[in-house]
């Protein structure tokens, strides 16, 4: 399965907010320890592996 | 009371090889009588092969070290006579804890599959082991079996002199000369056998240090094994605590890297750590400490000419997940095999490539596993610590993280997938009896399977047919016919079959599958035959 990178949220704005607002009040180390317990639990939601790498290669090298 | 690992079970004797002529020729040399030395002793000499193990020392050894002896060991070990002494001695344990600063997160069940002679893992003192295997090496003797040790027996000089290894060795009498056929070096992480061979030893160096503690203590906690990450009581570090027989407890703390290790091993240094974790109330004694420092590196090649590296002389890995010692033996039980077809002349020498292939595989799958539990126990970098406390907070609510925790990967036994000595899978049956795994235990009446695949090769025939045996060149395979129908468990079917309705195997004496297909045909399991044995 290929990684999506069109564009699939309902609505991107509200998206967009809803990820700053979970971080609004926190200190780095606290936002630090939310980004990486949302990876945590999207790349468990996402499974393939195929689709993890992808998305891997893409996040290191936004132009590859 | 004097503990078996002070008394000396081996001591000095002046052997008539030291006052000989010219250098008595053995046909097995064994350097190191630990466990994987011994149990390379035993094998050979059960199969007949005359074999004589060096060791400096003349006591087993000093302190827990090795521990957790896999399912794989026991069946290994029920071959060379004492599984039944071990499991009897050790302390069995299914459940584990993993804990996270002051908090337990979840906790784990091996769940074993049923219908296996042995546990999943038994808890013993390495010393506890190590005499079993001198007692049986003991009682071989006794019944006149070709084997012998030789404690205070110090080898100072090796060569591969093309047609056999000459040895030098030092003693209080002085120094002598031997001669071997072969030589399998089991002397250990610092094998002065590989420096002596100017051999190389490359991988990682892991930048820690770990405070290994053997407490005596009569306290209540279950027997499970308790993993902390982070604990209140060992800042930033991680501890383990597991049960072993006579009231012995180890515990394993890891100090870091920057430390003076002489100082952390002094008593004034230890205790209050220790109180720290178990409570001041708990009274206890410590029988040994040591500071470990570990590496995750191989020998480039574990076969030299004549010279043969098993265990940790071969191959090191981290503590966590019990891949030392348990992989020594699988080591030995891979190699001896090999090694008395080659002395019998009965397989081309380069059968004993197929060691090297096999378990540098081997090596490298533990080395990967233990290297990947390092990582996530000392986090190297401010990202992987974040990840890892991530996982740990994930854990405590959700099942998905509880895979991702990783206080180590416990030893399985390898699986030799593309092997040269495999036949292609000609059997729509399960993955866990593949060519190249090794074969699961069933239990069939008041016996279990593997107790039927002992000495040599074995055709096993499932609701089919077979001859009594099939020798080719002088390598010889007997049939041992079984039927689903008098198994009422069923795992026989579930663990060879499958959907299939039949099958036939052929198993190599280490109890690995080398074929199977949906029924016999001499053609083909005489080719398999000869693949197994390097011939083809």
């Amino acid at each position: 399965m290929p990684l999506n990178t069109a564009p699939n949220l309902t609505n991107a704005d509200d998206a967009y907010a809803a990820l700053l607002a979970a971080h609004e009040g926190l200190t780095k180390a606290e936002s630090d320890a939310l980004n990486a317990r949302l990876i945590l639990l999207m790349m468990n939601h996402i499974g393939d592996m195929e689709v993890l790498e992808q998305a891997l290669k893409l996040a290191s090298d936004p132009a590859a | 009371m004097t503990k078996i690992f002070e008394t000396p079970l081996y001591p000095y004797v002046k052997s008539p090889d030291q006052t000989a002529k010219t250098p008595v020729r053995h046909r097995v040399v064994v350097i190191g009588a630990g466990p994987v030395g011994l149990a390379a002793a035993i094998d050979l000499a059960q199969s007949g092969v005359e074999v004589l193990v060096l060791d400096d020392n003349t006591k087993v050894s000093f302190g827990s070290r090795a521990i957790c002896f896999s399912k794989r060991t026991l069946e290994i070990s029920d071959r060379l006579g004492i599984g039944p002494a071990l499991v009897e001695k050790g302390v069995q344990w299914n459940l584990g804890k993993v804990f996270f600063k002051d908090r337990k997160v979840y906790d784990f069940n091996l769940l074993a599959e049923n219908g296996h002679r042995n546990p999943a893992f038994i808890n013993l003192q390495q010393y506890h082991f190590e005499h079993e295997l001198v007692k049986r090496v003991r009682s071989l003797e006794a019944d006149g079996a070709p084997i012998e040790i030789r404690g205070g027996n110090r080898v100072s000089a090796v060569s591969d002199a093309g047609s056999h290894v000459a040895i030098t060795i030092q003693t209080e009498d002085g120094p002598y000369d031997l001669t071997a056929d072969w030589l399998i070096a089991c002397d250990g992480a610092g094998s002065p056998t590989r420096s002596m061979l100017g051999l190389d030893f490359v991988g990682r160096v892991f930048e820690d240090n770990f405070l290994i503690a053997d407490v005596v203590m009569d306290a209540d906690f279950p027997t499970e094994r308790w993993f902390w990450f982070d604990p209140p009581f060992n800042r930033d570090q991680s501890a383990l605590l597991h049960k072993q027989p006579d009231g012995v407890w180890r515990i394993d703390l890891q100090l870091g890297w920057n430390i003076d290790k002489d100082a952390e091993k002094q008593p004034e240094r230890v205790i209050p750590r220790l109180k720290a974790m178990l409570g001041d109330e708990v009274n206890f004694e410590l029988e040994w400490v040591s500071i470990y420092t570990f590496q995750c590196r191989r020998m480039e090649k574990f076969r030299h000419g004549r010279v043969l590296f098993a265990g940790d002389s071969a191959h090191q890995v981290s503590p966590f997940g019990a891949r030392g010692a348990n992989s020594g033996l699988q080591d030995t039980d891979n190699l001896v095999w090999k090694l008395k077809l080659v002395i019998d002349g009965l397989a081309p020498d380069s059968l004993l490539d197929s060691y090297d292939l096999e378990r540098i595989y081997g090596a490298e799958e533990n080395i990967l596993n233990s290297t990947r539990s390092t990582d996530f126990i000392t986090p190297k970098s401010d990202q992987s610590r974040i990840f890892r406390d991530a996982v740990l907070d994930l854990s405590e609510h959700h099942a998905f993280a509880r895979p991702l925790v990783n206080s180590g990967r416990l030893s399985r036994p390898c699986v030799y997938y593309g092997s040269s000595l495999n036949s292609a899978d000609a059997l729509d049956g399960p993955a866990q009896s593949q060519p190249g795994a090794p074969c699961p235990d069933v239990q069939l009446g008041d016996g279990f399977l593997l107790d039927q695949f002992r000495g040599g090769f074995v055709i096993l025939a499932i609701n089919a047919d077979a001859p009594d045996e099939l020798t080719d060149s002088g390598v010889t395979a007997r049939t041992i016919r079984l039927r689903t129908k008098d198994d009422p468990t069923g795992a026989l079917a579930a663990r060879y079959l499958g959907k299939t309705p039949a099958a036939v195997y052929l198993i190599r004496p280490d109890q690995h599958v080398a074929m199977r297909r949906d029924g016999y045909d001499e053609g083909l399991f005489r080719a398999a035959l000869r693949r197994a044995t390097a011939k083809d």
